[in-house]
């Protein structure tokens, strides 16, 4: 069949809906991932994911494999959410996790004698597995996402980006994180049961970093993140469709193509804005250069 | 006049050590005081009480008549200069946008306009417009620090707390931070607790000085904080307060000259 006729199937739209969904979420998540500096959390929390749906596979059979990924998402986050922006603990934290998750999940996986589309689609990701049933939590869940965002997001922003500040204007930067993590759990399940686990990074992280190459607005980076998590995975959905290849490659080669343009744009906007000041245009300018190499001395926390 | 700050009997104890006692302070509105002393003795635990952070062990604090609460927006804070990550995802305005409503909850949909005029105000009250559409981590540790002034001033505070805004900044910036705090105290009778490793940047605009030396403190103008007799007194040391061309110069505290205090942290992480 060709493409055009494959998507007349049902499951294929029920797949671009879904699709369409999980890229608005990663999209206005994805920002504050990466200016919370938590990619690799991410990847820790899509691979306990992963172990958490092969496990309900093996228990409870395929209709289970959502909410055990939801499950084991969710309490992963939970953990990383506690340890905050302490980023040098949390890093080996994450490490220690994701290596424990991705065995249990093997093993969870060994062990399952059903059907192997099941099983490999955790990985992977699978388009075929989505129901209706399926589109209505994948709903619920990304009304929920959406609307906890907008009651939070001000101070979510605030406490992501300039914690200190945060801290002195009385925002709970604390249970925040906690909050952010549940959000970031839920969003990852639903992401490792759609593109898979391996490749849940290429829509959480991939189009927000393109974003933040090319401005530095928050309100743009998101709108933009949206866009390019749209292009990306409904893009990768239509083009895996002929080829019946797994959706992941295609959704990460796409991100991956929007990085690279956005990295050589930005680099671009950044050299003229640099020309632009060499100029001393004050009194604030005269000693700018100095003024950056200290600043560049001064060991600082990086988050 | 009500005072913009009045702590009576103030204590702050933190575990079995006392940081401070029997602390009586009024700060009026459109005065400027700093507060000194050596690493530890309670000078951002004093701020961190102020904003809302952290109970007294005993006393009572009043901000304007009322307890102090977290969010306050008739508060103002400056934190200490810190290079902020090259790739924050923030311009100027954004930043100083997040110090007037970045602690509300809710979408915010409502009054954009205005808070987009209140943004522009406080960016030309410290003479930022011209970079405030750059990314933050791209400008200087000076230019951030005259967003981080606008950004406590965005909220139109009648007190404005600073807690070491100084620290890692050369002269001429440091002049210019106590400059814009300075002119904002005098153009709008803000109140200004200003804690500081250095008297000297601010000597030409304190009114009064809250010395804090391990529990012990002592309160008034310069002329009659620092002097030998009593910095001698608080330091259970020999001292000596010189003055040289219009500067203070303390020998004998174990006072370090150099910034080596590490950055303290308001609030837990």
């Amino acid at each position: 069949m060709s493409t055009l006729e494959l998507l007349q199937l049902d499951f294929v739209r029920d797949a671009l809906i879904a699709g369409g969904v999980l890229a608005l979420l990663a999209g206005l998540l994805g920002p504050l991932i990466v200016g919370r500096g938590m990619a690799f959390a991410v990847h820790g929390t899509s691979e306990l994911s992963f172990a958490g749906g092969a496990g309900a596979l093996l228990l409870f059979g395929a209709g289970a494999v959502g909410w055990g990924a939801l499950v084991g998402a969710v309490l992963v986050a939970l953990v990383f959410g506690a340890l905050g922006l302490a980023a040098h603990e949390r890093d080996s934290v994450i490490g220690v996790l994701l290596s424990f998750g991705l065995g249990l999940g093997v093993l969870f996986q060994s062990l399952y004698t059903g059907r192997s589309a099941n099983k490999f689609g955790l990985l992977v990701g699978q388009i075929v597995g989505i129901d209706t049933g399926d589109l209505i939590s994948l709903a619920v869940t990304g009304l929920v996402v959406v609307g906890v965002l907008a009651l939070t997001y001000r101070p979510l922003l605030f406490a992501s980006l300039d914690p200190t500040m945060a801290a002195a204007r009385g925002v709970p930067v604390r249970a925040l994180s906690i909050a952010f993590a549940v959000l970031l759990g839920a969003t990852t399940a639903l992401g490792v049961q759609i593109v898979g686990a391996l490749l849940v990074l290429s829509l959480l992280i991939t189009p927000a970093a393109a974003a933040a190459r090319v401005t530095a607005s928050p309100l743009l980076a998101t709108v933009l993140a949206i866009l390019f998590a749209e292009v990306a995975v409904l893009g990768g959905i239509v083009l895996s469709l002929a080829p019946g290849l797994p959706i992941s490659p295609f959704v990460a080669g796409i991100a991956f193509l929007l990085y690279l343009i956005c990295r050589v744009a930005g680099s671009v906007r950044t050299r003229r804005r640099a020309s632009r000041t060499v100029v001393p245009s004050g009194p604030d300018a005269t000693s700018t250069s100095s003024q950056s190499a200290l600043a560049n001395q001064s060991p600082r926390p990086r988050s | 006049m009500e005072p913009a700050v009045e702590l009576s009997g103030a204590e702050l104890r933190r575990g079995p050590r006392t940081l401070w006692s029997g602390q009586d302070l009024q700060v009026r509105p459109g005065e400027f005081v700093a507060v000194l002393g050596p690493n530890g003795s309670g000078k951002t635990t004093l701020l961190q009480v102020l904003l809302g952070l952290l109970d007294l062990s005993a006393g009572s604090v009043a901000i304007h008549g009322s307890p102090p609460r977290r969010g306050n927006p008739t508060v103002g804070y400056i934190p200490q200069q810190r290079s902020l990550d090259p790739l924050t995802p923030l311009r100027g305005r954004d930043l100083v946008g997040l110090g007037l409503d970045g602690h509300r909850w809710g979408p915010g949909f409502g009054g954009r306009t205005r808070r987009r005029e209140r943004v522009q105000e406080a960016l030309a009250q410290v003479d930022a417009l011209e970079y405030s559409d750059a990314p933050v981590g791209s400008l200087s540790g000076g230019e951030q620090q005259r967003l981080r002034v606008a950004q406590a001033l965005v909220g139109d505070p009648s007190l404005l707390l600073a807690d070491e805004p100084l620290l890692s900044l050369d002269l001429a910036r440091q002049r210019m931070v106590v400059d814009l705090v300075d002119r904002r105290r005098r153009e709008h009778d803000t109140a200004v607790v200003f804690v500081t490793h250095e008297l000297n940047p601010v000597l030409p605009v304190v009114d009064r000085i809250l010395y804090l030396v391990e529990g012990k403190f002592r309160i008034g103008t310069p002329d009659e904080v620092m002097t030998s007799e009593n910095l001698s007194e608080l330091y259970r040391t020999e001292v000596e307060v010189v003055r040289v061309r219009g500067r203070i110069v303390v020998v004998g505290a174990e006072e370090s000259p150099l910034h080596c205090e590490e950055p303290v942290e308001v609030g837990a992480r």
